[in-house]
């Protein structure tokens, strides 16, 4: 199982063909107390890049790109009554969709934690 | 001048505060080239006395509805609204205070818009509207907007009964947006049929009631036609006093309603400012444009009231927001509210039945008039007269006889072949003296 | 649950002084229940008789249902809206330093004039002939928002700010399908710094939006505008003075280049205050310009609207212009309502003429100050947001170093890092000692931008006591001392409100509770 992010703060945790995406932390400590995410229905085909979901707090809203391409096949229908989970636990129980990778090989462009708290760092 | 606090002596001295020589050293950056180098070609100021001598003058050349027989309607309405409504509007602190940005402080504001959220649900018989958008017409618009979104379709029918002001509204911003969209023709009777017209590309029907005609339409079999291909039904109104006795658009089905609260707490003024009504079904709530207002509480644990859901609008979403609308009607949904108020359930029903009674008595007295006919079954404060003769001259020759006898309706649908109709509105202003005043004029003009 | 349907929402008061009465009212401020708790729905404040039995022409359309309104009697009503009143701030209270949006003082002869009943009583579609006074009002008020900004024509329809950046783009857009480019030009370019409504209002007449970035001074440079002009450029959106509250001094060079390329000039006029009298917008090359009446001109804020947004216009976009519009002939004014009449018109942008309401008070406010108050109320706004600056500039650290700015100054939040304290905190704190916060958060350029725009209304006295009390907290939080920050706002008729709970779990109107 790896976990690779992206610059604009979302991550993928890949295990067998698989990729669940959600925030990082530093994404949801930003937004602030999240009060609404709106999920892609299942089914949906996404090019990495892709707006996959949008993700609302009480000041702002920002879009969550797809990390990786592929088919959406499972979302997280928890958020709808808990957005909350969100700023609780961004990479665990607030994860947003589970994508089925088209191409494995798109992860390797994305940044390893290490790289990412550098970015993080660099960035601050 | 009056409302300048600083004198020379304050400008001097912050001048100097500020170290600089003097006032035109603060505007260095506008372009030499581009200053004025002296006052524009426009008049010197005016004292109180003169200006309300000069306004006073071009207000006596207009004919005040209230000084003479008034039956003018078509999507806006004379009623009479309270001495304490407007007396609680110049409030200084409802009139000079902005939008609550800052609840902490402005729970005035706050709460009345949301009384008169809860106010506008419950006479639509919606489940929720927001805290108003400029008008009816800009309303339908963004309801149309919003169904757009919803069925992800871009084609709105409009009903041939729906205000022509608001269909033209709605056919601009279709075209600057390329959306597509099917106005049918003037339905004088009411009598227009949507099955065959809804298709799997229509978003919505946008259904007036009571129609521009004055007619009656029971919504429900639009409602039932829509939602059976998948779109949506957007129920309009330019009367919000037919409410208290007309059967609401959330009790036939409707998915979205856009409505002209004028009529409540808001004189005529010209056209303007009027006050938008939008409501819509809570599932639908996260498209729904303009502000709203939802209860919470305090770190004292009060409860107390705040703009909420506000990431859908434009400061936040900017190109992707709901709407570009940045104010809501403020001061005339305040006005709209307390009228609202002091009527309540009772005498909202009282006021819109003796509207309803003074048009019936319109229609007697207009049926004994020669060459004249009343075309509708159904209405609720207003009606079509059809006449033997050019409407814009007769109601022009009523005008010079002092009796303001209703709209041609070739004034908004000029061409069509409509130009032998009037629109005729009777509200609780009316008295038995005005109605025989109108029979009088329209005799006298038609044999004219 | 029981106290509170009966006496109101403050039972449930933890702590302050509320909660050591019996009614939760602290002397002058009251409590008050929502008209769904208090009133009855068969009580009304209005007398109205029965009318005698007829026919009713309804079908089987009646109303069943009541729609659930309580009334109150008039004394009732009255008491009310005078306590959620006082629970308001206003411009009539206190200076209301909101960058952006213009509070200035609202003259009661403004309202006055508005409810004369030969302007207030006048249906929109009377005979012409017979508002003839109403339409020369318009003319006039016309006439001196040309002179005033030195363009052509002026569609007054728009009922708001961003209703008329929504008709200027629309006209840019006509323009532009009239010359057959509409298939090509299709962007619009807009600074990172424009308000919310720019690009939104872009959207709303088809385009999309190429954003531009600005020089570190917030200024556009002309070489990023030529850069992003192309053929696929149908305008630039630019506010001047932009939203930082500077002059954007390239602008008749940016102009040029923008014409040059075959496009078109919009100009935010939101911040028209700091001009007016000074320099006028069709001198730098602006195509179209909305003008806020409810800023500039004084008209009142209300709470959040009305506002009216009339579009200045140069004599390209002139005959691109909404319906109605007014023409003067021999017979007097005459409103042309139909494409008919105006072919090149793009049509009509909602219902009647306009927000005739705000006409008269706006022309009330500018025959009051003619042309030489007009030019006095901008170098007045301008001389009072500098005269801030200078007196906080060494507490407060700004984005441009010590430059003057126009009617309104810019602070950021990099003074108060060190503290832990943010703008918001400040805004918050700025409530306690009386005044409303200032703009916080826009524009979003600037980092914690705080935005204080004062002006001409305010007197030195005032502006000292505003200073003062800025210097005192910003010494205080520099200390450390976050007593005065942390929750506030200690005495405000609420204390911070749950904006999560509201977004989360929306309460949007009452609803009966269960028995």
């Amino acid at each position: 199982m790896t976990t690779r992010y992206t610059k604009s703060h979302e991550y993928v945790r890949v295990e067998g063909g698989m990729g669940v995406v959600g925030i990082t932390d530093h994404a949801q400590t930003q937004l602030g107390d999240v009060v609404f995410v709106e999920l892609p229905p299942i089914g949906q085909r996404l090019s990495k890049g892709d707006e996959a979901a949008t993700v609302e707090s009480v000041k702002a809203a920002a879009e969550v790109s797809a990390p990786v391409s592929g088919t959406v096949v499972e979302i997280n229908g928890a958020l709808a009554d808990s957005p909350g989970l969100v700023n609780q636990d961004p990479t665990g129980r607030g994860w947003f969709l589970k994508i089925e990778l088209s191409d494995a090989a798109e992860v390797d462009s994305l940044m390893d934690e290490d790289a990412y708290r550098a970015f993080l760092q660099a960035a601050s | 001048m009056r409302y300048l606090p600083l004198s020379d002596v304050d400008r001097a001295d912050m001048l100097a505060c500020i170290g600089v020589s003097g006032i035109d050293a603060l505007f260095a950056d506008i372009p030499r080239a581009k200053r004025l180098e002296c006052d524009l070609d426009l008049p010197a100021r005016k004292t109180e006395m003169e200006v309300e001598r000069m306004l006073s003058l071009l207000a006596a050349k207009n004919v005040a509805a209230g000084a003479v027989p008034f039956f003018v309607g078509a999507g806006a309405y004379k009623h009479h609204v309270p001495a304490s409504v407007d007396h609680l509007i110049q409030r200084s602190e409802f009139l000079t205070s902005y939008t609550p940005y800052q609840p902490e402080i402005a729970q005035g504001t706050l709460q009345t818009i949301f009384e008169f959220q809860t106010q506008v649900a419950g006479l639509t018989a919606m489940d929720v509207a927001n805290a108003s958008m400029y008008d009816g017409s800009t309303a339908t618009v963004e309801a149309v907007a919003m169904a757009h979104r919803l069925t992800k379709r871009r084609k709105a029918i409009l009903s041939g009964g729906l205000h022509p002001h608001y269909a033209e509204a709605v056919r601009t911003y279709a075209e600057m947006a390329g959306d597509d969209f099917l106005v049918l023709s003037p339905d004088i009777l009411g009598a227009e049929t949507f099955d065959t017209l809804v298709d799997a590309d229509t978003s919505c029907a946008v259904v007036q009631n009571p129609d521009f005609f004055g007619n009656l339409r029971d919504l429900s079999d639009v409602a039932a036609i829509c939602m059976a291909k998948g779109a949506l039904l957007v129920a309009v109104f330019t009367e919000a006093v037919s409410l208290g006795l007309v059967k609401p658009p959330g009790a036939m089905g409707a998915d979205i309603v856009a409505g002209e609260g004028q009529s409540i707490g808001n004189r005529l003024n010209f056209g303007g400012p009027y006050v938008g009504l939008f409501a819509t079904k809570s599932k639908y709530l996260r498209q729904m444009p303009g502000r709203l207002c939802g209860e919470t509480v305090d770190a004292s644990g009060r409860r107390g009231f705040v703009l909420t859901l506000s990431t859908r609008e434009q400061h936040i979403r900017r190109d992707k927001a709901t709407s570009n609308i940045c104010t809501n009607s403020g001061l005339a949904s305040l006005a709209f509210s307390i009228h609202l108020t002091l009527l309540g359930d009772a005498g909202l029903r009282r006021l819109a039945r003796i509207n309803h009674a003074n048009a019936v008595a319109l229609a007697d007295r207009i049926a004994a008039v020669k060459g004249v006919k009343v075309l509708n079954e159904t209405f609720f404060n207003e009606f079509t007269i059809k006449i033997a003769g050019d409407a814009a001259e007769v109601v022009q020759r009523m005008a010079e006889k002092g009796v303001l006898g209703g709209v041609p309706v070739s004034r908004l649908l000029p061409g069509k072949g409509l130009d032998d109709l009037i629109l005729a509105a009777s509200t609780e202003v009316n008295t038995d003296a005005d109605r025989a005043a109108f029979a009088e004029a329209l005799q006298g003009a038609l044999s004219c | 649950m029981l106290m509170r349907q009966t006496f109101g929402p403050q039972a449930a008061e933890t702590e302050g002084p509320g909660a050591k009465t019996f009614t939760g009212n602290r002397g002058l401020e009251i409590e008050e229940g929502l008209i769904f708790e208090t009133g009855r729905s068969e009580i009304s404040g209005v007398d109205l008789d029965e009318p005698l039995p007829f026919k009713h022409r309804l079908g089987a359309l009646e109303r069943q249902e009541p729609a659930g309104l309580p009334g109150l009697s008039e004394p009732e009503t009255m008491r009310h809206y005078v306590r959620l009143s006082r629970q308001n701030y206003a411009i009539d209270a206190g200076i209301y330093p909101l960058g952006s949006c213009t509070m200035k003082h609202n003259p009661r002869l403004n309202e006055a004039m508005a409810r004369l009943p030969g302007f207030a009583d006048i249906h929109p579609l009377q005979p012409q002939s017979t508002v003839q006074g109403a339409l020369e009002l318009i003319a006039e008020l016309a006439r001196w928002l040309m002179v005033m900004t030195g363009m052509d024509a002026v569609a007054m329809s728009p009922r708001a700010g961003a209703h008329g950046e929504a008709c200027g783009m629309m006209a840019i857009k006509a323009a532009i399908a009239a010359k057959g480019e509409g298939e090509t030009r299709k962007i619009v370019l807009v600074p990172e710094s424009a308000h919310g409504t720019n690009p939104a209002s872009a959207a709303c007449a088809g385009f999309a939006v190429r954003p531009v970035p600005a020089r570190a001074d917030s200024t556009l440079d002309p070489a990023e505008v030529k850069r992003r002009l192309g053929p696929d450029v149908a305008a630039i959106m630019l506010t001047n003075p932009n939203t930082c509250g500077l002059f954007e001094k390239d602008v008749v060079a940016i102009a040029a280049l923008v014409h040059e390329a075959g496009a078109y000039f919009y100009c935010d006029g939101a911040n028209f205050n700091a001009i007016m009298g000074k320099t006028r917008p069709g001198d730098l090359g602006v195509d179209a310009m909305h003008i806020n009446l409810h800023k500039t001109f004084s008209t009142p804020h209300g709470g959040g609207g009305p506002g009216a947004g009339p579009v200045v216009l140069s004599s390209k976009l002139a005959p691109f212009a909404p319906v109605p519009f007014l023409r003067r002939g021999e017979n007097g004014f005459h409103l042309v309502e139909h494409k008919s009449e105006a072919p090149d018109s793009f049509g009509r942008i909602a219902a009647f003429h306009g927000q005739m309401g705000m006409f008269v008070r706006a022309f009330a406010y500018m025959l009051s100050h003619g042309a030489g108050g007009l030019r006095q109320a901008a170098e007045d706004a301008v001389l009072n947001a500098n005269y801030i600056r200078a007196s906080l500039k060494d507490l407060m650290s700004g984005p441009f170093g010590d430059r003057p700015c126009m009617h309104e100054v810019l602070f950021d939040e990099t003074w108060l890092k060190p503290t832990g304290l943010t703008a918001f905190d400040f805004a918050k704190a700025m409530i306690d000692e009386g005044f409303h916060p200032m703009t916080i958060y826009f524009p979003l350029v600037a980092h914690g931008a705080m935005l204080i725009e004062p002006t001409e209304s305010e007197s030195k006295a005032s502006l000292d006591l505003f200073v003062a009390a800025l210097r005192d907290l910003a010494l205080a939080a520099t200390r450390g001392d976050i007593e005065r920050f942390a929750g506030a706002p200690h005495y405000a008729p609420r204390r911070r409100l749950d904006e999560t709970r509201a977004a989360r779990n929306p309460v949007l109107k009452w609803t009966k509770p269960a028995a």
